[in-house]
């Protein structure tokens, strides 16, 4: 029987002609990822270990994202103890204020990741280096450790769901759009354990921050992966951002799906999750008269070149409506400097909006925007669980750039067509 | 090895949101989070829970983030083991790593009432709500993951290899 691609890469790394879904192995890992709230739960659980060195310097990352530049005191502490660890150990890819963005947006810049790879973080999000064609994939803190000093971790080979992508996707819809529908058709556990493979000839018609968007909110079907096939376009964004060598793996032509999804891009509409799951999509036309109070355009999700410019193309020459707060928060330094340069930073002011620096912030009711009772916001983040943002009787609606940025100009949830476009 | 409590019971997608909410992940403490486990779905758990205490939910228990504040908030409150219908996987995994006891078993998971006496063998895997009289098969860990567990999370079993 033959193999997906996630397994194809985890055989690799464990060493073996082949693994089937299942079986318990021990990988090799090229990176290993940890942000300011994972990594100090890992430093201590490090001091616990005999071995108390890590594997290698240069395969270790540690973002400061979540809570910096520092919210309060405790948050201090938490960074504080990551960047002293980091200059004891000597790390290479230690990312600080001035230099840091949000960790799975900086890494695919900063070519910390190449097809091929296998890669853990401790961060949910970790799969969304599956864009590149890499294993990556989300884990905790005790795991993040054992990385750190053995290069390696254990993991279950998992079966696979493969979603075929055919057609182009129409002009308002965005890789948000597709992952979001995909969650409602299987729901919030519809891959739990799995993979989702990616194929199919719509693909072609994805950017590579589309593929991000994607791979980055498999785990809120409960996936244990993401992973697209490697095309031209990945090679190209590989060689702009690394010097690495990659390597392509493709799943062979007998390999098993537990099942198959064949989605027609060009039938979907832009696509909203409305509050307390992600699973509970609507398309914008179903949405009815939903009053807002605030937007978040950023993070992980969709805080790249892409979403700002998306973002900035409804904004430029329109006003945020009175009462709205609007917070657009470039994911990394570089983003926030090409914005800059591009003059979206500008239309963002302009029109009404603020411009935060990098930070996850608001995405998980950190700070920078944070929901009292009753208040609902758009929001192009990841998760809408109760309490995600804020208050617990506060609402979140997750939904693409576009959408965030239209609702903000008209003051409730509202798709293009409300601006005439 | 056993673990025996009364049951506090919740439904489908307990998400580590909250579990633990993000508001106080600033501390790694977990002695600190267990002050705060459950709250932003149930803000009398903190206040009832008794060591050996068990918790029982339906499917994707502990979806979300991969906070391992969420299985050590719940360990530090002093909860035994948790049991569900299945368990989102990142939590899965941080559970064992952490040697929080967990267990799945969809007929136990709808069966069992809040408030309930249960009683969970490990070894043998068999769940008895002491309350009713009915008991359970849950399923078994791979023997990989058993050796983890037995040796008091990963960080022994790797310690000791």
């Amino acid at each position: 029987m033959g193999m997906t691609m996630t397994q194809k890469i985890l055989a690799a790394h464990a060493g073996l002609p082949e693994v089937k879904a299942g079986q318990l192995i021990e990988a090799d890992l090229d990176l290993v990822l940890g942000n300011d709230i994972t990594t100090p739960v890992a430093i201590n659980e490090m001091k616990k270990m005999t071995g108390q060195t890590v594997f290698d310097r240069d395969k270790i990352a540690l973002v400061m994202d979540h809570f910096i530049p520092n919210k309060d005191i405790k948050s201090a502490e938490n960074c504080k103890c990551c960047r002293e660890f980091a200059c004891r150990h000597e790390i290479t890819n230690y990312f600080d204020v001035g230099e840091m963005g949000i960790e799975h947006a900086l890494l695919p810049e900063k070519g910390l990741v190449v097809a091929g790879d296998a890669v853990i973080g401790a961060d949910s999000h970790t799969c969304t280096y599956g864009a590149l064609g890499a294993f990556s994939t989300g884990v905790g803190s005790t795991d993040m450790a054992a990385g750190m000093v053995t290069g390696k971790a254990w993991f279950k080979v998992p079966s696979a769901i493969r979603f075929v992508l055919t057609g182009k996707p129409s002009r308002w819809v965005s890789g948000k759009d597709i992952i979001l529908h995909i969650i409602g058709l299987i729901g919030v556990d519809g891959a739990l354990y799995r993979s989702m493979e990616f194929t199919g000839d719509g693909i072609a018609h994805l950017s590579m921050d589309d593929r991000f968007t994607i791979c980055n909110m498999a785990i809120e079907a409960g996936g244990k992966n993401g992973i697209f096939p490697v095309d031209e376009k990945a090679v190209e964004y590989m060689k702009e951002h690394s010097v690495r060598e990659f390597r392509v793996y493709e799943p062979d032509a007998d390999a098993e799906y537990d099942e198959t999804y064949t989605i027609d891009l060009s039938q979907l509409k832009p696509t909203v999750s409305f509050p307390h799951l992600p699973e509970n999509t609507k398309t914008i036309d179903e949405a009815g008269e939903i009053a807002i109070d605030q937007v978040v355009i950023g993070s992980c999700t969709n805080g790249r070149m892409d979403d700002m410019r998306a973002a900035a193309e409804i904004l430029k020459g329109r006003k945020v409506k009175k009462g709205v707060r609007c917070i657009v928060i470039p994911a990394t330094q570089a983003i926030y400097l090409q914005a800059m340069k591009e003059g979206l930073l500008e239309i963002f002011i302009e029109a009404g909006a603020v411009v935060s620096t990098p930070t996850c912030g608001p995405c998980l009711g950190g700070y920078m925007g944070i929901l009292a009772a009753g208040e609902r916001c758009v929001s192009t983040t990841n998760r809408n669980f109760v309490g995600r943002m804020g208050h617990v009787d506060s609402e979140i609606y997750l939904a693409s750039p576009v959408i965030a940025a239209v609702s903000a100009v008209t003051g409730k949830l509202s798709g293009p067509c409300e601006l005439g476009l | 090895m056993k673990a025996c409590g009364h049951v506090f019971k919740y439904g489908d997608n307990v998400d580590t949101d909250v579990i633990i909410p993000a508001r106080y992940l600033n501390s790694p403490d977990g002695n600190e989070l267990a002050k705060h486990c459950m709250e932003d779905i149930d803000q009398e758990f903190v206040k009832r829970v008794k060591q050996g205490d068990i918790i029982v939910a339906n499917k994707n228990f502990g979806c979300g983030s991969s906070r391992e504040h969420a299985p050590l908030a719940i360990k530090c409150a002093g909860v035994s083991c948790v049991i569900a219908e299945t368990f989102a996987r990142i939590f899965y995994r941080n559970a064992i790593n952490i040697g929080l006891p967990i267990i799945e078993c969809p007929e136990a998971a709808r069966a069992i009432s809040a408030g309930d006496e249960v009683e969970v063998d490990f070894d043998s895997g068999v769940i008895t709500d002491k309350t009713t009289g009915q008991s359970f098969k849950g399923q078994a860990f791979p023997e990989f993951m058993q050796k983890i567990i037995s040796a008091g999370g990963l960080v022994n079993y790797i310690n000791q290899k």
